[in-house]
């Protein structure tokens, strides 16, 4: 017990720790935030670390704060996972991503032939219709999107 | 409540729209066949935009209008227009509907009618996108049932054929399990319904490759077109378009009171022989689409 309560990646002083983020998930969720190369703070990743439910990934980025709709995106990728906002090593704040009604202008249509993929001055919407699994539907052509798609196609 | 409205997806319509929209249409009936006058549209104008080639859809709408009095715009060929300049779709949309009361669309994109809907303010009738909708194509096929049998509930509809690619089986399932029917679905392995479609319905369906094995069951025979590009191996299409063939001595063994529908054009489906049983009633079908359409257009501009 003693030894999985020790942290395996340091604590950060400001910034956020995206917890609790679904195996396998974590590389996915630096993508969705446009963290590559050099972002001019220190990032870590631990990955397929364990929890009291089972296996886990989690994200820390010093000096950055998400805003909304990056949380939106965080929620698409990873459901299960906890945003810590963390302001002199303490934990300010902390809550639980929410994948929203409504997804508007962060996920593109999967199917080609959808008119949001052509070029017309439209904003990709869709509507959840379950939440686990994740499946979504294009408010334009109706096509499902089930969670693995939803999570390569986020813009 | 339907003055102003968009006819996009068979979805947004309610048991009681549809029952509203099959009233208007059975009024429709003897003014489709022009026993009876009437210029209730009159001073209205249809613009009918039609970016992929359609003749018996562009038609009954046509029809449906000049039988109210109305008139009629449009195009049936989007290479004269400025379309083919690289106009944008939400462009035409907007010039067309300050010439017009109320466009149909139809577009080889899905979504198209959708957005034609957002960017007009006149009501906007789907008449197909791509493999996506096409509501008055499944309105007409249940005002048909409907005529036929009275009430939807309860009746055992076949859809045979195609039900993968068909885009018109795809919307007709999901209405004919809201409305309470029982759905068979009878096609080759390759061609079966998708997943998606068969969760959103309302009951299991019962599916099946064997016609032979559901026959007896059937009030409806709802047959599609089996295309040949579907299958790489031409022997094999000809084999499985063969097996799912409805004709007259095959419907020797169908309920006597069973009819054939089919959304047409049918290539071999139904063999000719089929055309004089009283099972058939794929021309009558067709017909239904100018009341159904009159009864729409009419709905949609607040004149009934």
């Amino acid at each position: 017990m003693e030894e999985e309560k020790t942290l395996k990646v340091q604590k950060i002083k400001n910034g956020i720790v995206i917890d609790h983020i679904p195996c396998g998930r974590a590389l996915k969720v630096l993508k969705i935030l446009n963290i590559e190369g050099d972002i001019g703070s220190a990032v870590s990743i631990a990955m397929h670390v364990r929890s009291r439910y089972g296996w886990k990934d989690i994200v820390k980025i010093e000096d950055r704060f998400l805003e909304e709709k990056e949380l939106d995106k965080i929620a698409l990728v990873a459901p299960t996972a906890t945003v810590n906002i963390i302001k002199d090593y303490k934990v300010v704040k902390k809550h639980r991503v929410e994948v929203p009604d409504r997804i508007v202008g962060i996920v593109r249509c999967t199917n080609p032939r959808c008119i949001t993929n052509q070029n017309e001055p439209l904003t990709p919407e869709f509507y959840v219709i379950s939440r686990d699994p994740l499946i979504i539907k294009c408010k334009y052509c109706e096509r499902d999107m089930e969670s693995d798609e939803i999570v390569e196609n986020i813009i | 409540m339907f003055k102003g409205r968009d006819i996009v997806s068979i979805k947004e319509l309610s048991r009681e729209d549809i029952e509203r929209i099959f009233e208007v249409a059975e009024d429709m009936i003897p003014i489709a066949k022009g026993e009876k006058k009437t210029d209730i549209l009159r001073g209205y104008v249809l613009a009918t935009l039609f970016f992929e080639p359609s003749t018996r859809t562009r038609l009954s709408f046509e029809t449906a209008m000049q039988r109210l009095g109305g008139s009629v715009i449009g195009f049936s060929n989007p290479k004269a227009t400025s379309i083919s300049k690289g106009e944008t779709l939400a462009d035409t949309i907007r010039i067309v509907d300050l010439y017009s009361d109320v466009i149909v669309i139809r577009h080889p994109f899905e979504g198209s009618a959708r957005l034609a809907a957002e960017f007009a303010e006149h009501p906007v009738i789907n008449a197909g996108d791509g493999a996506g909708q096409h509501p008055t194509q499944t309105l007409l096929d249940l005002f048909t049932m409907a005529r036929e049998f009275g009430d939807i509930s309860g009746l055992n509809v076949a859809l045979i054929g195609d039900l993968k690619y068909g885009r018109t089986v795809h919307s007709l399932a999901y209405i004919l399990s809201k409305l309470g029917a029982n759905l068979y679905l009878v096609s080759p392995p390759l061609l079966r319904m998708p997943k998606h479609i068969i969760r959103e319905l309302n009951k299991k369906p019962v599916e099946t490759d064997k016609l032979e094995d559901i026959l007896g069951e059937i009030d409806v025979f709802y047959v599609t077109r089996i295309q040949k590009e579907r299958f790489p191996d031409p022997t094999e299409y000809r084999k499985v378009a063969g097996s799912y063939r409805i004709t007259a001595k095959l419907l020797s063994s169908a309920k006597k009171n069973a009819i054939v529908m089919h959304p047409l054009p049918r290539v071999d489906e139904i063999s000719s022989d089929v055309d004089p049983l009283p099972h058939a009633r794929y021309f009558q079908q067709a017909f239904n689409g100018v009341p159904v359409r009159m009864a729409l257009l009419a709905l949609v501009l607040g004149v009934v």
